[in-house]
């Protein structure tokens, strides 16, 4: 009797286990039929995932997400690659990291399967190649396929801008018309005409600019003044001879001049302000104008209270020349990754020409050139002229596979300098070529 | 014949129930066996976790290496790093930055500390309710604190500057806690000594009920005044207890990170950057393992060093 009861116990076991495994099997399929892509959180990050219900329902491959707030998203993304970590197959890196991930095997080398799938870099806006996909820099070694064009630029409230009583107390002390500004002098001019000014009962203040400490925001802020005068980052002759070209006197005019603007012109407390932080002041209407990156420029025109008619976009100032500065990332394929063929099924799937178009109507700035040199682009959007002239002189940070070492050398010179008072602009920049150099004698390149 | 009791029974019921060739193996042990059967697997836990990890940052503090390079291998580069670290006036600015935060921490939670102490330990009505209320800061998280905090010195709508410009009459939003070179240092001083002054209250509290009244009593018979009884009998005998505070802390605050990271991040500029925080920099957002990892064992020796000649000076006032 007993022993029945053992026997009957154990072919129950068996058949559940077996009804168990009969069960798994789809869940187990589902699981190796699913990718994960790792990008920043911030709206394009939501536009592609509307997007991508379009490849798993051609390929039957599920995609997973892993965003990360822009705040962390290099430390964390930076430390999965370093760690040689699984979790993203995809990972939609930044520009500058291109070096480092190539060098370190961090990124799968496209060059052969661009080949092989008949995927040409020519589709593509050179500025963007060269920026998210090659390294050594401008050779044909791809990386990535530029995945989001995007570049640093201005929004500003139209609305205020076209009060007849604001237009004409400008021009009467400025002696030109309330429009968007050509140079960082006009845009100065604007900043102070609203700095500390009550609007509809409410005190608003001049411009929202990039003043981070701890990641990139101080740099990419100040490098948009930075290029304008002219800044290089080295003798075009020589490479990483820096002497006269970082700490030139155009380049130190431009940072003292971001000081200027960010003592005279920004709201209260505005000490250590990047994206959200800009976002959050300009859509509860504190600024008049806002730096931020073109891929919140959708999002912004979308907005039901600061969007609309009501705002305008243009193009970061020239001064000297007309240059912004280069945001946007590429696609890269994760060497570590176990799925490899159907990442680059997902990039093959994402670089032709009809996912591109609908990338840039779902907010995506495609780099595609069927899409941007389409006649009819500039008129799709209202910030989209602008977007395609910001394009056209974009300048990027070092993208050295140091680039975090001399990242935040450059954080910490530049943010002691103008939001900290501390010492002048060319000591700082003096201080940032002793920094520099010291980063490249240790990489074996001075 | 007196019943056992239930521990007893269980006791029993215990011994019986054990194996008897395990009860043979056990009873075979010697002490000294038995107590390295116990204490070895903590000791493995240390090493594994603590002196592992200590010695092999010293040996990385030697080379060039670089955690997010690690292809590129290391190279033993001597006292490069130390040399580096040391004569980096950056570093100096830093430490000069911890000290100033840590000696007004120090002396502010201390006298805030013990002033309160004093005060609770009278016994007036309530004082269990205001022991509670005080004690509330320290309960809390760090990054909860440094991020409540920094909405309460916020220009446009932060209490504190409204607090201060109710006081004052100044326009609440002429001053930045956190964006002024000035004040950046003072405001992190501020949070601390509010979230860790109840620290200090109640090591000294524990201190001043331990004194046995009968000392009192014997110096009132003397006509000891009550200032002389402060001096000669109260912070004598609270002053192993203070001063093991201090120590805490001290060694919390050398290490403070988390809560001025949340508050101004090291800013502006440099100007709270702590020597913890410029560490973390260095080795996790550079990648200069090998030059940070010199950074760290110098402040490790610092640390140990000052703590041991603190501890010493503890025990010599201990035994007086």
């Amino acid at each position: 009797m007993k022993k029945g009861w053992i026997k009957s116990m154990l072919q129950t076991a068996a058949g559940a286990a077996l009804a168990l495994t009969v069960m798994a099997a789809p869940s187990q399929k589902a699981q190796a039929q699913s990718l994960t892509l790792c990008w920043a959180a911030w709206d394009p990050a939501n536009a592609l995932v509307e997007m991508s219900k379009d490849f798993t329902a051609q390929s039957g491959i599920e995609m997973n997400f892993e965003f990360v707030p822009w705040p962390n998203y290099a430390d964390r993304m930076l430390n999965e690659l370093n760690s040689g970590g699984k979790l993203c197959d995809l990972l939609i890196g930044d520009s500058q990291w291109i070096g480092g991930s190539a060098e370190n095997g961090h990124y799968v080398k496209l060059n052969s399967f661009f080949d092989k799938e008949g995927i040409s870099m020519d589709d593509f806006l050179p500025a963007t190649v060269y920026a998210y996909s090659t390294w050594p820099k401008g050779s044909p070694n791809y990386w990535a396929l530029p995945a989001m064009g995007d570049a640093n630029g201005w929004v500003y409230r139209k609305d205020w801008f076209s009060r007849p009583a604001l237009r004409s107390e400008f021009k009467s002390k400025y002696g030109r018309d309330l429009e968007p500004p050509k140079t960082w002098t006009e845009m100065k001019d604007i900043a102070e005409f609203f700095q500390g000014r009550d609007i509809d009962g409410k005190r608003v203040y001049g411009a929202a600019i990039f003043t981070e400490r701890g990641s990139e925001g101080i740099t990419m802020g100040a490098t948009g003044a930075l290029y304008s005068w002219g800044f290089k980052y080295q003798n075009p002759n020589k490479p990483y001879d820096m002497e006269g070209f970082v700490n030139s006197p155009d380049a130190v005019a431009a940072l003292e001049f971001y000081k200027e603007l960010y003592k005279c012109c920004t709201p209260p407390g505005y000490t250590d302000s990047y994206m959200s932080e800009g976002l959050d002041a300009f859509k509860s209407g504190q600024v008049a104008m806002m730096m931020n990156w073109f891929a919140f420029f959708p999002g912004l025109h979308k907005d039901p209270v600061v969007g609309g008619d009501k705002i305008g976009f243009f193009v970061n100032p020239g001064q000297k020349v007309e240059a912004s500065t280069l945001g946007g990332q590429g696609i890269s394929v994760v060497s570590y990754s176990e799925k490899k063929d159907q990442a680059l099924e997902y990039i093959k799937w994402f670089a032709s020409p009809e996912v591109q178009k609908k990338w840039w109507s779902l907010g995506g700035y495609s780099c595609h050139k069927s899409v941007l040199l389409d006649p009819g682009f500039a008129n799709t959007q209202p910030f989209a002229a602008d977007f395609l002239k910001a394009m056209d002189g974009v300048q990027d940070f070092w993208q050295e596979p140091a680039y975090a070492e001399l990242l935040l050398a450059m954080q910490k010179r530049v943010h002691d300098f103008v939001v900290a008072d501390q010492g002048t602009a060319q000591e700082a920049l003096d201080k940032l070529i002793e920094d520099w150099t010291e980063t490249f004698e240790d990489e074996g390149k001075l | 014949m007196p019943r056992p009791s239930i521990l007893q029974k269980i006791a029993s019921s215990a011994a019986v129930a054990t194996p008897a060739p395990v009860a043979r193996q056990v009873r075979g042990l010697s002490d000294r066996a038995i107590a390295w059967l116990f204490v070895t697997p903590t000791i493995l836990l240390l090493l594994a976790i603590n002196i592992f990890p200590l010695i092999w940052t010293i040996q990385l503090s030697f080379t060039n290496y670089k955690a997010n390079r690690a292809a590129r291998g290391e190279k033993f580069i001597g006292l490069r790093n130390y040399e580096r670290v040391l004569g980096d006036a950056d570093i100096w600015i830093t430490l000069q930055t911890t000290a100033h935060f840590l000696i007004w921490t120090m002396l502010l939670q201390v006298l805030l500390g013990f002033g309160l102490a004093w005060l609770l330990n009278k016994q007036f009505k309530g004082h269990s309710f205001w022991t509670t209320l005080i004690l509330l800061p320290m309960m809390l998280s760090p990054a909860v604190v440094g991020n409540f905090w920094r909405f309460l010195y916020q220009p446009q709508i932060g209490l504190f500057n409204y607090i201060i410009a109710f006081f004052t009459g100044a326009d609440p939003s002429s001053f930045e806690m956190l964006g002024d070179v000035n004040l950046a240092p003072w405001s992190i001083v501020i949070v601390d000594t509010w979230m860790w002054t109840p620290y200090i209250m109640l090591i000294c509290l524990a201190g001043l009920r331990s004194i046995p009244d009968y000392i009192y009593e014997a110096a009132e018979v003397d006509r000891a005044s009550k200032w002389r009884q402060f001096w000669s009998i109260t912070i004598p005998m609270i002053l192993p207890f203070l001063m093991l505070a201090v120590l805490f802390r001290a060694i919390e605050n050398f290490k403070m990170f988390d809560l001025v990271v949340q508050l101004t991040n090291g800013g502006p500029g440099s100007v709270t950057e702590l020597a913890s925080i410029n560490l973390k920099r260095e080795a996790f957002e550079k990648w200069r393992t090998g030059y940070s990892s010199a950074f760290a064992i110098i402040l490790f020796v610092t640390v140990f060093g000052v703590a041991n000649i603190y501890v010493k000076a503890l025990n010599a006032v201990k035994q007086r």
